[in-house]
Formats: C-alpha cells, sequence, structure tokens
C-alpha cells in the first residue's frame, strides 16, 4: 500500500497527488512514470512523474479524470492509499548540453515536461518553454516553469488567458522570428504532438515527444505498449517512453489508444451511475453500493 | 521359486497389497475431468484431481523399481517411489512432507509440470502400458495436503544471520526461496508485478493451474519465513548493485524469466486485435479482464468472433483455450510445422481438440489483412511443407509456393516464442551474457560471471519448462548456500 500524503486539485478536474513510494521517490530521473493501479480490481494505468522528494520519500503524481480509473483516483483523498505503484519506469530523458531547448507541454502534458525542462535547465540549456490549455483554468504549473525556464510563453484555445491559440502557433512564431532552437520536447495529446513534430521535421530540428499508449506490466514483457517507430515496432515502456517525434507513427498509436473504447466508455458510464446513486443519501444511508471493478470508497 | 520370494520381500517391506505381476496388469487410472463442453465455457480448472480411492489405486501400480528412473529424471529430484509408498500405506501427510524435502511447489508441479518427459518418461510400466500417474499423485498429495496442514507448525530454520535477494517470484525464484529458507538464510523475493508467482500467475489460465493454488503455496513459504516485496523492478526500483552494497544482501539471485514478446516482424501485426500472448493472457490471468466488468481491465469482446493462435506450444495452447472460454465463434491454431513436432504437453493437444479447438498445422501467416479503421480483418498464411531437420532437430517448414489462403479472423494471438529482458542486464556492469542477452551462468552452481550473483531458469537457459526451471533454482540455492558458507567464490570464467 502506498499512502497519499497530500492531494489537491491543481485545476478542475487535474489533481497533484503526493505519495509515499521512497524506493520511486529515490531513483526518479526526469522523462520516467509509474503505474499505479488502485485497488484489488483496478486496471494498471501509467502516469507521470512530476517529481519526487528523495529525502521524504515521496513521488507526485498529476492526474488528469478521463476515464473510470482517473475519476475514481482523483476522488481519493491525503490519507487514503493506492494499493500498486511500480516505478520508475522508462528510460530518462536525454539530459545533455544541446543549447537551447523548447519544452512544449499541452494541458496536463506539462507535468511531464516540466522535470525534464529542469534539468535540461541544470545542464546548461537555455529553456524556452510553451505550456497551453483549452482554457485560463486547465493551464497548470505555469510558477513551476517559470522558475526553470528562461522564458516561458502560453497559450489558451480559447484566448481566455495570455495569448489565444495553439502551443504549436507560438512554436511556428518563434521558428519564424528566427529564434535558435537545438531541440524540441513535446508532450501533451497526440494530435499536439503530431502537428509540433510535422512542424519541426521541415526545420530539421531535433524532437521528442513522450508517448503514452495503453500498457500493463511496464516492464516490456506484454508488447501492448508496442509504437510503430519507422515501420518497426518498439515498446514505448522499456524503449521509450520518449521517441524521436519525427519517426513516430502517430496515426498507429491514435488507433491503437482506441482499442477499448466501447469497454472504457462502459466503465466510464456505470460509474458515473454509481456515483450519482450515492450522491443523495450518503450521509444518512452510508449502505454498500453493488459496485464494478474498484469500489468507491465510503467516505 | 525365486520370482515368489522377491514379491515376498517386496510385500513386507512395501505393505502393497497387491504382487508385482498383478499390478503390471492394473490400468492406469485416469483424472477426473468437467466435460468438454462445460469447460469450454468457463475459466474453471478443467482437472479435477484424483479422489482419495483413486489415488490409492494408482499408488498401488508403482514397481518400487531398485533403480527408479523416475527419481532420476526429475530436474528436482523427486524421490518419487518413496512418496508414492506413503500414499499406499495411506500416510499422505508423510507423502506431502517427502515429496516438500525436493520440492517446495508440488501442487503446482503436479499441475503443470510436463511427466511424460521427466518422472514418468522411463516408468516400467511403459512397457506393459501406461506409465504410473506421478503427477497426478503428486497433485493428490499436495492438495491433501493443503486441507490438513497447520501452517502454524513449520518450524523455521535457525537463522544463519546471512541475507539473500531473490529476483522475480517465478518458478526458479520460489524454489531457490524456499531452499535457502529451510537452511536459515533470510529470504527476500522481489517481484516487479503486483502479484507473488511470475509466469505461474500472468501465463498459465485459471482452467489449468488456479490462481488459489499459487496464493497456498505462496503462503506456505511465507510461513516458512519467505518475505515477499511486490511492485519492485529490479533494474529500474533499485539496482543488483545497490541490493548487493546499500541493502545489505549477501548473494543475490536473478531469476527474471524469459519474458520479452517476440513478433514475426510481418505487415500488420500493428493492427488492433493483434495480441502477444504475453499481453492476451496477462489481461486475463493477472487482470481478471475476463471477468471485466467486475474487474477494470478491458479485453475486446471475443463472443461469436474468429480467433487464431501463431504457435504449437502451451502458451499458444493455453491462449486459444482461453479464447475459446471469452466466447470466441471458432478458435483456430496455427502451427508452421506438423503436430508431431508441436511443442505443446500432449494432454493440452488433447484436451484442446476435446474443446473444439481446430488446428491447422503447417501453415503461418505471411501478412495480417485490415479495414480502413485499423482493425484486423484476416490473416494471409502460407502453406507449409517438412524439409531437412534444423538446428533444433526438428524438421524445418519450407513455405509451398501459391499456397496462399485468407484466413479472416478479428483477432490473431502471437505465441511464437519469448527473449530475454534485458533491464537487469543493461544495468548490472559485469554481468555477461551470451549473444541472445541470456545471463551466463554456471550448470552446477548457477552462479554468474558477477560475485554473489546467480541466475537461473529462462533468463539462462530461454524459454522451457516450470519443473526445469525450478532445477535451476534449487542448483542455485545449493550453489548460494555453499558460497554464504565457505565464503569461496571460484572466479573462473563462467
Amino acid at each position: 500500500m502506498f499512502k497519499i500524503i497530500h492531494a489537491q486539485f491543481i485545476a478542475p478536474g487535474i489533481k497533484r497527488f503526493v505519495i509515499e513510494a521512497p524506493r520511486i521517490a529515490r531513483k526518479q530521473q526526469p522523462g520516467q512514470f509509474v503505474i499505479l493501479r488502485i485497488c484489488e480490481q483496478g486496471e494498471r494505468i501509467p502516469l507521470t512523474i512530476e517529481k519526487s522528494d528523495p529525502e521524504h520519500g515521496t513521488v507526485n503524481i498529476v492526474v488528469q479524470s478521463i476515464g473510470k480509473t482517473t475519476h475514481l483516483l482523483n476522488s481519493l483523498e491525503a490519507g487514503d492509499s493506492i494499493l500498486d505503484i511500480v516505478g520508475p519506469l522508462g528510460k530518462p530523458s536525454e539530459i545533455a548540453s544541446y543549447g537551447t531547448v523548447v519544452a512544449i507541454g499541452g494541458g496536463v502534458g506539462t507535468a511531464m515536461a516540466y522535470p525534464t525542462a529542469a534539468a535540461m535547465k541544470r545542464a546548461g540549456n537555455k529553456v524556452i518553454s510553451i505550456i497551453g490549455g483549452r482554457n485560463k483554468d486547465l493551464v497548470i504549473l505555469e510558477d513551476e516553469m517559470k522558475e526553470v525556464s528562461d522564458t516561458v510563453f502560453v497559450t489558451t484555445d480559447d484566448g481566455s488567458y495570455a495569448d489565444k491559440g495553439l502551443v504549436t502557433d507560438k512554436l511556428r512564431q518563434l521558428i519564424e522570428n528566427g529564434t535558435r532552437i537545438d531541440l524540441v520536447l513535446a508532450v501533451g495529446p497526440i494530435p499536439m504532438m503530431r502537428a509540433v513534430a510535422d512542424m519541426t521535421r521541415k526545420e530539421n530540428i531535433r524532437t521528442f515527444v513522450s508517448l503514452n499508449p495503453i500498457m500493463i506490466d511496464g516492464t516490456g514483457m506484454c508488447g501492448g505498449c508496442r509504437v510503430l517507430v519507422e515501420g518497426k515496432s518498439e515498446f514505448a515502456c522499456v524503449d521509450g517512453p520518449e521517441f524521436d517525434a519525427h519517426r513516430v507513427d502517430f496515426a498507429v498509436l491514435v488507433q491503437r489508444n482506441a482499442m477499448y473504447r466501447d469497454a472504457e466508455k462502459r466503465s466510464m458510464d456505470e460509474y458515473r451511475q454509481q456515483v450519482e446513486a450515492k450522491k443523495p443519501e450518503a450521509k444518512q444511508a452510508p449502505t454498500e453500493v453493488v459496485t464494478a471493478g474498484c469500489a468507491l470508497e465510503a467516505k | 521359486m525365486t520370482t515368489e520370494k522377491t514379491v515376498e520381500k517386496v510385500k513386507t517391506k512395501s505393505k502393497n497389497p497387491v504382487p508385482n505381476r498383478d499390478r503390471i496388469k492394473m490400468p492406469r487410472q485416469h483424472m477426473p475431468e468437467q466435460l468438454p463442453v462445460l469447460r469450454a465455457k468457463q475459466f474453471t480448472e478443467v482437472n479435477l484431481g484424483y479422489p482419495e480411492e483413486l489415488a490409492r489405486q494408482e499408488a498401488i501400480r508403482c514397481l518400487e523399481c531398485a533403480k527408479p528412473t523416475c527419481v532420476n529424471d526429475c530436474p528436482v529430484g523427486v524421490k518419487v517411489k518413496d512418496f508414492v509408498q506413503l500414499i499406499v500405506e495411506g500416510k499422505y501427510m508423510e507423502a506431502a512432507a517427502k515429496i516438500r524435502e525436493d520440492n517446495v511447489l508440488p501442487a503446482i508441479t503436479g499441475r503443470v509440470c510436463p511427466q511424460e518427459d521427466h518422472c514418468e518418461a522411463g516408468c516400467l510400466l511403459k512397457k506393459k502400458g501406461e506409465s504410473l500417474g506421478i503427477g497426478y499423485l503428486e497433485r493428490f498429495v499436495a492438495d491433501y495436503e493443503q486441507q490438513h496442514f497447520d501452517l502454524s507448525t513449520i518450524v523455521k530454520a535457525p537463522p544463519t544471520g546471512k541475507k539473500v535477494a531473490i529476483v522475480g517470484s517465478g518458478p526458479s525464484g520460489l524454489t531457490a526461496a524456499g531452499d535457502l529458507v529451510t537452511k536459515g538464510h533470510a529470504v527476500h523475493v522481489f517481484e516487479a508485478l503486483h502479484e507473488i508467482g511470475g509466469v505461474l500467475v500472468y501465463g498459465i489460465p485459471e482452467f489449468r493451474l488456479p490462481k488459489r493454488i499459487i496464493r497456498q503455496q505462496v503462503d506456505y513459504m511465507r510461513a516458512m519465513g519467505v518475505v515477499f516485496e511486490t511492485d519492485v523492478v529490479v533494474g529500474r526500483t533499485v539496482t543488483i548493485d545497490e541490493l548487493l552494497e546499500e541493502e545489505g544482501y549477501d548473494a543475490v539471485f536473478i531469476g527474471t524469466g524469459a519474458g520479452a514478446p517476440q513478433f514475426m516482424g510481418i505487415p500488420g501485426e500493428h493492427l488492433n486485435g493483434v495480441y502477444s500472448a504475453n499481453e492476451f493472457l496477462t489481461r486475463i490471468n493477472l487482470m481478471h479482464a475476463y471477468e471485466f466488468p467486475k474487474y477494470d481491465e478491458p479485453l475486446l469482446d471475443f463472443r461469436g468472433k474468429n480467433v487464431a493462435v501463431i504457435g504449437g506450444g502451451n502458451t499458444a495452447l493455453d491462449a486459444i483455450r482461453s479464447a475459446l472460454r471469452l466466447g470466441a465463434g471458432k478458435a483456430y491454431v496455427l502451427y508452421r510445422r506438423s503436430e508431431t513436432e508441436m511443442p505443446a504437453r500432449i494432454e493440452e493437444v488433447k484436451h484442446a481438440k476435446e474443446e473444439g479447438i481446430e488446428f491447422q498445422v503447417l501453415a503461418a501467416p505471411v501478412e495480417f489483412l485490415s479495414d480502413d479503421k485499423g482493425w484486423l480483418t484476416g490473416a494471409r498464411c502460407i502453406k507449409m511443407e517438412l524439409g531437412e531437420p534444423d538446428a533444433s532437430g526438428r524438421r524445418r517448414p519450407v513455405p509451398i509456393k501459391g499456397s496462399e489462403y485468407v484466413v479472416p479472423l478479428a483477432v490473431a494471438i502471437m505465441a511464437i516464442g519469448t527473449s530475454a529482458n534485458p533491464i537487469i542486464q543493461s544495468t548490472t556492469p559485469g554481468l555477461k551474457t551470451n549473444k541472445w542477452g541470456y545471463i551466463q551462468a554456471s550448470e552446477t552452481t548457477q552462479r554468474t560471471s558477477r560475485k554473489g550473483v546467480f541466475a537461473g531458469g529462462d533468463i539462462v537457459t530461454g524459454a522451457a519448462t516450470v519443473i526445469l526451471a525450478m532445477g535451476a533454482g534449487r542448483r542455485a540455492a545449493k550453489g548460494i548456500d555453499e558460497y554464504l558458507t565457505t565464503g569461496q567464490w571460484e572466479e573462473q570464467p563462467v
């Protein structure tokens, strides 16, 4: 069991957890992730490590509510426990002195871009960060990014905060302005990463993306997370999660991530029903609702 | 007459009521099984186990050879003749204890060990009929023990003060752990997944090896004093060097298995609907996807669909029989050689056929076909004929020109073998591997090129069987115990 020390929403539907996991905290490097399972009936899902504190033996993860497991996870509070967390998994980011590094974070992807940006800065790079969200509320880790970047640009899709537009619009501006860019790291939704890859390919700018295909064990045993890299299958959990963006087949990534859409929808619908069923009488009658999969904790 | 005399002698010694010449005439007792029509629809165990009466009947058949080949042919050296005689005498707990002297996982080997290749292979009874049902008897004794043994009565060995880390909780790791803890060493087992058992848990399906059996065997080991820690990927969460230098382990055993799945490298393996057997079986066995939505891990909907497994080993059969239980309309085994060369156990092939699995032998896919959304629709296959024997000694399959045909499929499961997972080798300086990435280890003591580090099982030999991995675990435990006792490390290259 892994105890949650601290849990707080940092944006609507996005929660930061500080979790006691001393072994992982001691070893974590930028670019790596964990796989967790909330309870006995739970599925295993990979999640970004934002940062870790080896001294206190804690790791931070940032979770966006998307499907059932992430919704359930985000209903947990400090003092609750998570049954299994394993990591740090994946290859660490290749930290070196490249010159100027542009770190791009889209939505919750900023939490994965952050530790790498910080390490790049420590390695002597000039770091320009571009972070974006659909609206003002969904821009996360702006202050943290400012601390580790020479410049931070913020974009919102609806213009409710900072520059209206996409992170790629800002990247295009930088390129058009003749800004020297030696390396780009992009983490976010697949369409965003694909757009970044298309843009930098033309300019011949070395670009890494951090991929999040469906995973189970995270040790290279199942091969479920295979991504097509220049026509060859590679495993995101051990060969990645970072890949050369110009070699990744994003269409196959989208296709494979859609594999369990029906089941995911069913799980989510049933979870919603459980939440609804619990809501009105919850305080008076804490009777156990018959739940599928990971049960809602009786709070 | 001399023969009469011999029988008399045996009788007094063994308490077997039947003379030898009559034992030969007794038929082998069949294992009671679930009916094929029932079991093809559910994941509960196929073999039901001998009731006491059948076990006694079967045990009585043992000829009590003066030089029993069954003992020699067992990779862990179970004293077969002795435990079978204890069954004849009705001393089942003593029989269990006798097996445990050499095998810490009797309920598991009694179910999944290929006895026909080991203990039962040279059985004298085979000359006149069928060999003794040693595996069935082992299972009977282990299950009897499970029901009647009180774990709290286990007496722990006096501690030696030495600490051993076991990496991986599959058959080799569990065996090494069991043997070492009985010597009094402190044993700590690290497992990457959330459940103990390695391939026994994620690979072998419930209908062949129920999870509760593994848990019971693990509970037994806990009672012996073995400590288990899940969610630790050695090489990532902690390295071998850190275990030795920072965590104070005096020796490490690596038994991580040959876990990396292989693909054929043919077009379309990335399509939705193409699984590695490892992924498919892990979803079902470890993650209980067949119980979705009670469990959260999803699986594609198999009901009424055409499903094929590519390969002819036990993993292939485990996978396709699982697919059938998920409701597959048609379930095929596509194997590139003929049935004679098939590496799967005979019993498994028999069970699969009874359940309605269709075998398409001498055939292999050359390409997977899809719709415009990336979902598998079929496999273009080619027929094979057998040519000259290859390096494995089996006749090589040769494609027949112009014999291509299409099998419509919604799911294809690749069970063509595994390779070495490199995580530990790549994070342990000085640990020698062979050209395929498997760890080099001595065949007698399982020591590696690194002082204090031992390795065994599939990570040394490549994919093999549970019992061979257990044999390596035993040798390693002996090697480790010697090393810890004497402090001697042979510096010869492995």
